[in-house]
């Protein structure tokens, strides 16, 4: 199926990003990058350990690397973590995340908004990550973000597309892709974010920390598939359960009938 | 000289440089970004910036995330 995916000044064939947190070992994520098939895979940055090593070493070179500015709680931190990942020399996408709610870790959309303006005046991509409020993704494409990030439920919860009718609302309204990121658990989450009209998925959690994560990676990647195929093909009309079913087959020629001649 | 690196004080010779302080801390100097007082320093220039008395680093690099 011939459906590229434009972002950001790129085209992307996959419309699954990964992150690279929470694996029991960062050795696996070649192998899981690969499953997946995503072209675009999240980083973190943080101060340096004497001796530590960190994550790049582990992602394949092919990849797009999407830094977060996890950690930020105003829109200048995320400025600052921007820059820093600028300067590490991965590019000018970046992924904002401006938090300072520390137990269900929901994006403060006034700085995320503002973060977006910031990092536009500096020729940054900013992918950010939002609630699913219509009016904090126009602020964010008004600004120049290059697509919205809404979340489906809290980060790291698995529970799944929560906030389905808002995200169907973004999806509506606002002329940027939409990228369903966050509180994904299972492939059929994913499938359902696409089937929706979402461009793509962003999942961390929910494959990091499945039994096999490679085997789950390559279970998302199909599922991502099936709904962006599903979206293309246009899904048929729901009927109201009181409007009663709708035979499939024939209601003449029964066995049963007599023959007319 | 006593410097701060990542928030932590650190005692140095005089004509040390970024790139001594990574060395002695074992940092990969091609996956690391510094910033001293608030300043990014470009890669290429980690060997011949000097360091003063008194100077805040943080030495930052990409761990995993999402």
């Amino acid at each position: 199926m011939d459906d590229p995916f434009a972002v950001g000044g790129a085209t992307l064939k996959s419309r699954l990003f990964i992150g690279t947190g929470k694996y029991g070992a960062d050795s696996i994520i070649p192998a899981v990058a690969r499953a997946s098939g995503a072209e675009v895979i999240t980083v973190a940055m943080r101060r340096v350990e004497k001796g530590g090593r960190g994550i790049t070493a582990h992602i394949p070179e092919d990849l797009r690397l999407l830094p977060n500015t996890s950690g930020a709680r105003t829109a200048e931190e995320a400025l600052r973590l921007a820059r820093l990942a600028r300067a590490a020399g991965c590019g000018d996408w970046i992924k904002i995340e401006v938090i300072s709610d520390t137990r269900y870790l929901l994006p403060d959309g006034y700085q995320t908004a503002r973060a977006v303006e910031l990092m536009v005046r500096e020729g940054f991509v900013p992918f950010p990550y939002i609630n699913p409020d219509l009016y904090v993704a126009r602020d964010c494409a008004g600004a120049g973000a290059a697509a919205v990030m809404p979340l489906g439920a809290p980060i790291g919860t698995n529970r799944g597309l929560r906030t389905r009718e808002m995200i169907a609302i973004l999806i509506e309204e606002i002329d940027l892709p939409v990228v369903v990121d966050a509180g994904l658990g299972k492939p059929s989450h994913a499938c359902e974010a696409m089937e929706m009209g979402a461009a793509a998925c962003l999942v961390n959690t929910a494959i990091a920390t499945a039994g096999d994560p490679v085997a789950m990676a390559g279970a998302f990647r199909a599922a991502v598939e099936a709904g962006r195929a599903a979206r293309l093909a246009g899904a048929g009309t729901a009927r109201a359960r009181t409007d009663g079913a709708l035979a499939s087959s024939p209601l003449t020629g029964f066995l049963r009938e007599p023959a007319h001649n | 000289m006593e410097i701060c690196v990542n928030g932590e004080k650190e005692f140095l010779p005089q004509s040390a440089t970024i790139a001594d302080v990574l060395a002695a801390r074992g940092n990969d100097v091609n996956r690391v970004v510094v910033e001293i007082n608030g300043g990014i320093v470009p890669r290429e220039n980690f060997a011949e910036t000097p360091l003063r008395e008194g100077d805040a680093l943080e030495v930052v690099h990409f761990v995993g995330g999402g």
